[in-house]
C-alpha cells in the first residue's frame, strides 16, 4: 500500500486550489465516506460503553453515554471473574486455529487436485458442486443438517438403529459437536477458497512448468518448487487476515447450526454468541461491550504481530 | 472487393495458424500430465467431495415432497414412500407471511445491491484515479475499519439509538451495502482494466468525472461490477443477522429470519411432527433463486 500512495498526486498550490482541482472526485467519494463515518467510525464511540455503567433512557445515546457513571475496568473484571469467560475464549481460539489450518490446507490440496485433472469438463462440475454450499445461508444449512441429525426421524439415527445401535440425541450430546462444527465450516467454505487458490494457480506462467519438464522435473517436484512457492503471497495475506479474526467467530455457524441448544453451550459458546445472548436476553450492555472491545483489541494486536513477523521473515509478502 | 478477399484469406490463415499452435501446445502438455491411475484416484476423491456438498441439499428437497403421514411413520428417507405436494400447496394458499417475506427479501436485495454498487463504484473509482490528491486519506479511511471495529454492541447502539433505524427496512439495507473488502477488489479491478490513456483522452475531450464514471468506466468495468453485485446480492439474500438484531416488526421480516422464527416458535425438539415438512420446503423454496445465482457464476 505504501507504493500506491507514493505515486499519489503531489499537493500543488494551497489548500483551496487543491480542493477545487479534486472537487469532482471528492464529491464521488463522499457518499462512501459518509457511510463509513456512520457505520464504521461512529460505533467506535460505542467502545466507551465498555468503561461505563451504561443505562439506556429516552434521552438519546450520546447523552446517556456522557452522563452514565464511569467504572473503568469493572466490566472487564466482572467478565473474567465469571467462569464462562475461560470456556468461551478457549472455544473461540481453538475452533479458529483449526479453521485457519484447515482453511489453508484443504483448499490448496483441492485446488492442486482440480488443476491436475485431465478432463476439464469434470473440473467445472466439481468446482460448481463444491461451490454450492457457499451460496446457502447458515439458516438453510442448519435445516439440511437437522434432516440428518433429527433425534427422532433423522437419517443418521435411522442408520444407527438399523445396525442395532442406540439412537443418539444429537442436539444434547456435546462430544460430537466440535467435529460437526469443524466439518460444516469446511463444507461451506471449501468451494470458495478452492476457487481463490485455483485462480492464482491458473495465473502462474506456464513457461515455468515447461522449463521444469525439460529439466526432467516430476509432477511432485513441480508442485513443490513452482506452484507452492508462487502461491505463498496469496496464502500469507489470507493467513494474516485470518489471524486477526481469531477472536471473531462466524455467528451463524455457532448459533444457527446447533439450533441455539442449551446443553451444547460448553462446546458451542463463542465470543460472538456470548455477546449476542448477553445483549438480547439479559441486557448486560456494559459487560458484553467489554467482551466486544476485548475481541477487537486482541484481534488488532494479533494482526499487527502477524504482519510484523511476516515482514521480518519475508518482507515482500507483508500486508503493510 | 479484392481487398476484402485478401482480408478474409488473411484472417483464415491466421486462424489456421492459431489452431496449429494450440495443437502443438496440447501435445506439449501431454508430456506433463498425470498418469491415468492417479487421474482416476483424483476424480474419485473429488466426486465424493462434490457429492457430500450436494446431497444434504437434495435430501431436504426430497423431504419437502414426502407425504406427511409417511414422514411421521418412517422418519426422513432418501426414497419416500409416498409423494405429496401438500407443503407447497400450503405455502401458496395459506402462506401470506411467507409471500410477504419474499417481497421484503426481494426488495432489500434489489435496492441494497443497487445502492451498494453505486457507493462501492464511486468510492473505488475515486481511489483508482492516480491524480486524486486525497487518495491516501480515503484509503486510510477504509483500512482502519478492516483492522478495528466497534463490535456488535456498538453497532447495535448506533443503528438503533443514533440513526433511529430500528424496525425500518433501512436497517436491513444500509449496514450491508458497503465494505472495505469490496472497495479494494473493485479499485484493483478499475486500476488494471481501465487504461490511463482512456481516462486521459476523455478528460482532454472535456468529459467531467461524472461523465467519465457513468459513461466510460461503468461500461468498461462491467465484469468487475457484476462480481461485486453478486457478492452483495448474496449477502442480502442470505442475511438474517441484521433482521434478528434490528427487526421486531412482523410485517417486515425477510425470508431467512422467518425460517428461524418458525423453527423457534414450534419448540422443535418436543414436537416436530407436522411442521418439518413445511420447514423443509421453505428451505427448499430458497433453492431456485440460489441455483440461478449458481448458473450466473458458472
Amino acid at each position: 500500500m505504501k507504493a500506491d500512495t507514493k505515486k499519489a498526486g503531489k499537493p500543488k498550490g494551497n489548500f483551496l486550489s487543491r480542493l477545487k482541482a479534486n472537487k469532482e472526485l471528492l464529491i464521488l467519494s463522499m457518499p462512501g465516506a459518509i457511510w463509513f463515518l456512520f457505520f464504521a467510525y461512529l460505533p467506535l464511540f460505542g467502545i466507551l460503553v465498555a468503561f461505563k455503567k451504561f443505562r439506556l433512557s429516552g434521552d438519546g445515546f450520546f447523552y446517556n453515554l456522557f452522563t452514565s457513571e464511569t467504572v473503568w475496568f469493572d466490566n472487564f473484571k466482572f467478565l473474567f471473574s465469571s467462569g464462562d469467560a475461560w470456556i468461551i475464549v478457549r472455544n473461540t481460539v481453538l475452533y479458529n486455529l483449526t479453521f485457519i489450518i484447515l482453511g489453508v490446507a484443504v483448499p490448496v490440496v483441492l485446488a492442486l487436485l482440480l488443476n491436475e485433472i485431465k478432463n476439464k469438463g469434470m473440473m467445472k462440475i466439481y468446482q460448481s458442486s463444491m461451490f454450492l454450499p457457499y451460496f446457502l445461508s447458515w439458516v438453510v444449512v442448519s435445516y439440511c443438517v437437522f434432516a440428518f441429525l433429527n433425534p427422532e426421524k433423522g437419517y443418521f439415527n435411522a442408520i444407527i438403529q438399523q445396525f442395532g445401535g442406540d439412537p443418539v440425541s444429537w442436539y444434547t450430546e456435546t462430544k460430537f459437536w466440535p467435529f460437526i462444527i469443524i466439518f460444516m465450516s469446511q463444507w461451506k467454505g471449501m468451494g470458495y477458497n478452492t476457487v481463490v487458490y485455483l485462480a492464482s494457480i491458473c495465473g502462474i506462467d506456464k513457461t515455468y512448468y515447461e522449463a521444469a519438464v525439460l529439466d526432467g522435473a516430476s509432477k511432485w517436484q513441480q508442485i513443490k518448487y513452482i506452484t507452492l512457492p508462487l502461491l505463498k503471497p496469496v496464502i500469507t495475506i489470507l493467513l494474516i487476515m485470518s489471524v486477526g479474526g481469531i477472536f471473531k467467530a462466524d455467528f451463524g455457524l455457532f448459533y444457527q447450526l446447533p439450533k441455539n441448544s442449551g446443553p451444547l453451550y460448553p462446546v458451542t459458546n463463542v465470543l460472538d454468541t456470548y455477546i449476542f445472548r448477553a445483549l438480547k436476553t439479559s441486557g448486560e450492555i456494559g459487560m458484553s461491550s467489554a467482551a466486544a472491545l476485548f475481541q477487537s483489541t486482541v484481534g488488532f494486536v494479533l494482526i499487527m504481530i502477524a504482519n510484523k513477523i511476516v515482514s521480518k521473515v519475508d518482507n515482500e509478502n507483508a500486508l503493510f | 472487393m479484392a481487398a476484402q478477399n485478401i482480408q478474409k484469406t488473411e484472417a483464415y490463415s491466421r486462424r489456421k495458424m492459431q489452431k496449429r499452435i494450440k495443437k502443438l501446445e496440447d501435445e506439449a502438455c501431454k508430456y506433463n500430465q498425470i498418469k491415468t491411475p492417479t487421474n482416476i484416484a483424483f476424480n474419485i476423491i473429488l466426486t465424493i467431495l462434490s457429492l457430500i456438498c450436494v446431497i444434504p441439499f437434495i435430501f431436504v428437497i426430497i423431504i419437502s415432497f414426502t407425504d406427511e403421514s409417511s414422514l411421521a411413520m418412517n422418519g426422513y428417507r432418501f426414497i419416500p414412500e409416498k409423494l405429496s405436494f401438500y407443503a407447497y400447496e400450503y405455502i401458496i394458499s395459506a402462506g401470506e407471511n411467507i409471500l410477504k417475506s419474499y417481497g421484503v427479501t426481494i426488495l432489500i436485495t434489489v435496492v441494497g445491491t443497487i445502492i451498494g454498487l453505486l457507493l462501492t463504484g464511486t468510492y473505488a473509482y475515486a481511489l483508482s484515479r492516480k491524480t486524486y490528491a486525497y487518495r491516501k486519506f480515503f484509503t486510510t479511511v477504509i483500512t482502519i475499519p478492516m483492522l478495528f471495529g466497534g463490535g456488535m454492541i456498538a453497532n447495535y447502539l448506533i443503528v438503533t439509538k443514533v440513526l433511529m433505524l430500528k424496525d425500518s427496512l433501512w436497517a436491513l439495507i444500509l449496514p450491508l451495502c458497503l465494505n472495505s473488502f469490496n472497495i479494494i477488489v473493485l479499485r484493483t479491478f478499475f486500476k488494471t482494466s481501465i487504461p490511463d490513456a482512456v481516462v486521459e483522452s476523455a478528460k482532454i475531450d472535456g468529459a467531467s468525472e461524472w461523465r467519465l464514471f457513468f459513461q466510460i468506466v461503468i461500461p468498461m468495468a462491467l465484469p468487475g461490477l457484476a462480481t461485486i453485485g453478486l457478492f452483495l446480492t448474496l449477502g442480502y439474500w442470505n442475511d438474517w443477522f441484521n433482521a434478528m438484531m434490528y427487526m421486531d416488526n412482523k410485517d417486515l421480516i425477510p425470508l431467512q429470519y422467518l425460517l428461524i422464527q418458525i423453527e423457534s416458535s414450534i419448540d422443535w425438539l418436543a414436537n416436530n411432527k407436522a411442521t418439518m415438512g413445511v420447514d423443509g420446503i421453505m428451505a427448499a423454496a430458497n433453492m431456485p433463486k440460489e441455483t440461478i445465482k449458481m448458473a450466473i457464476v458458472v
